[in-house]
């Protein structure tokens, strides 16, 4: 097995074409940003051969052309960047809000998610869109942001039984994450609101509403509210 | 422009070319042929650069009517391609006529067959590429398979062509592989030996669930250490995670881009097209290579793709 480490990276061959860049095991507020100055760093000061990057809480996943380059010379490419992550600095976030309508038939959960834990369903929804949350990446599908920052006492196991489907817009709770679904997709999740905004549009630059360290705020609204947004 | 109309979509018939490679950052994965070996030689078979977009048929074909003169090739399984009922060869240039159709059956051999047309599939690409991601309903025609009465334009014809075939050698060099090379996952060394000697020393069946996403397999548990925490990670093209019941899924073409199951082992670059032509139910078996030699595999296949030896005209 390829390891190797470079200050607090840890390196480790994926596959053949990729190399997986690790800063610790925990997903921490300093992990994460270590992920996106590496990101950044390579978006800025791409290196050839390089052809794709997939962030998450606490990795950055490098996927290189494997007839030009080898897990090594990726390594050895990499050390500069790395050497350089202290004194990155980072974009100043972005605040966005999403409007949601919790709870009826756009959270099918939420009453279940609030018994879970002895609470209200209103306060379960007061809970839920109090803190600020970040955008720790995107995966899973297209415009699906990963939220760090989900209240401990919110934390809900996933259906034993995902959903074939899951409706477009649904805010769902997933063990210690919370997410909003950009598109209706097979979800094992907990839903417990929907939002009316489109969270990924196909002819808007850029596509995602939410980008990697945004700082995100859940609005509860009415479902008269939700009607009107969705009229727009 | 020249079209074809679609009599018979088939059982699952997408617009495909090579992907789009680089949208990690927005959660895109690359999508793509899921055997491009043979889009690519379907491709170069009728003049075009070997990314151009074609059709990808699953398992059952579909009847596609020219309405104007055009260049051919069917590639990948054999579906039984053929010309006004009459049958035609595959892997090599076709003439067509206007009004002439092309169809394909059943597979009696892989999962999936390629229909390349002169001058390429014409769609609008979404972040450059004319690859369908059906999960998203994104790019490809309208985002989704195709059906009957759609009617698909391709690029003009290339007048320096010259028909041409892959040569028998390099046909049988190619032949997807039921015996998947793999080397070491990132999470290798949470799996018991006895884990390894699991997947590389039983027999798994391709499940009926499996997609574009994901070739989901059936077979003896693979024993993993659970102990161990596992936090959500990019995942790379061809792992194989294994979840809670043990048994192992293949990420495919349309992959998740991050996951959060352990994967032991990784199918090597050089075998990725053969994953495209696995059938439901279908018998597997896996085979552990030290990475370098996946390396010098793929490679060597490379130098075939490119090599003089491997048209005849």
């Amino acid at each position: 097995m390829r390891k190797a480490a470079a200050g607090d990276a840890q390196f480790q061959a994926a596959s053949d074409q990729s190399l997986l860049v690790s800063f610790g095991q925990q997903i921490t507020l300093d992990n994460h940003q270590r992920v996106l100055k590496l990101l950044h760093l390579l978006q800025a000061e791409p290196i050839d051969g390089i052809r794709n990057l997939q962030p998450a809480y606490c990795s950055l996943l490098i996927k290189f052309d494997p007839l030009r380059l080898n897990h090594d010379e990726v390594q050895s490419r990499l050390v500069p960047y790395l050497a350089r992550l202290g004194k990155t600095p980072l974009p100043r976030p972005r605040a966005v809000e999403i409007p949601v309508c919790y709870g009826g038939e756009f959270g099918p959960e939420l009453s279940d998610v609030a018994a879970m834990h002895g609470m209200t369903p209103a306060q379960a929804v007061e809970l839920h869109s109090s803190p600020i949350y970040i955008v720790c990446f995107l995966g899973f599908a297209p415009g699906f942001a990963y939220l760090g920052g989900l209240p401990e006492a919110l934390a809900s196991p996933r259906l034993e039984t995902p959903r074939a489907k899951v409706p477009q817009g649904s805010v769902g709770i997933g063990g210690s994450q919370t997410a909003v679904y950009p598109f209706a997709t097979p979800g094992g999740w907990r839903l417990i609101g929907r939002t009316p905004v489109a969270m990924f549009r196909r002819h808007q630059d850029p596509m995602n509403l939410l980008q990697i360290g945004d700082h995100v705020r859940f609005r509860p609204i009415s479902k008269e509210e939700f009607a009107e947004f969705s009229k727009r | 422009m020249s079209a074809i109309l679609v009599q018979i979509p088939g059982l699952f018939t997408t617009v495909q070319d090579l992907g789009r490679e680089g949208f990690g950052p927005i959660g895109v994965s690359a999508s793509g042929a899921a055997d491009p070996v043979s889009l690519r030689i379907g491709n170069r078979l009728v003049g075009n650069p070997q990314g151009a977009a074609g059709l990808e048929m699953t398992l059952v074909g579909g009847a596609f009517a020219f309405e104007q003169a055009a260049v051919i090739a069917v590639t990948g399984a054999d579906f039984g391609p053929s010309l006004d009922d009459i049958p035609v060869a595959m892997w090599t240039s076709i003439e067509i006529h206007k009004g002439q159709t092309v169809t394909l059956g059943p597979s009696r051999s892989g999962a999936r067959a390629y229909l390349c047309i002169q001058g390429g599939i014409a769609v609008e690409p979404f972040l450059g590429s004319a690859s369908t991601h059906v999960l998203s309903g994104l790019g490809g025609f309208e985002g989704r398979a195709l059906r009957k009465g759609d009617r698909l334009e391709f690029g003009a014809v290339n007048s320096l062509f010259r028909k041409k075939s892959l040569s028998p050698k390099a046909l049988e060099t190619l032949q997807p592989r039921k015996l998947i090379r793999v080397t070491d996952g990132p999470q290798s060394d949470w799996s018991p030996n006895s884990s390894w000697k699991t997947l590389c020393e039983s027999t798994f069946r391709v499940a009926e669930q499996s997609n574009r996403m994901g070739i989901r397999l059936e077979g003896p548990a693979i024993p993993l250490d659970l102990s161990r925490e596992m936090i959500t990670e990019g995942v790379s093209l061809g792992a194989i995670q294994v979840p809670p019941s043990g048994q192992p899924i293949i990420l495919f073409v349309e992959q998740q881009t991050t996951g959060g199951y352990p994967k032991i082992a990784n199918v090597i670059s050089a075998d990725l097209h053969s994953l495209g032509q696995l059938r439901p139910r279908e018998a597997i078996r896996f085979e552990r290579i030290e990475m370098s030699e996946a390396r010098s595999l793929l490679i060597h296949q490379e130098e075939l793709m490119a090599s003089k030896e491997l048209f005849q005209e």
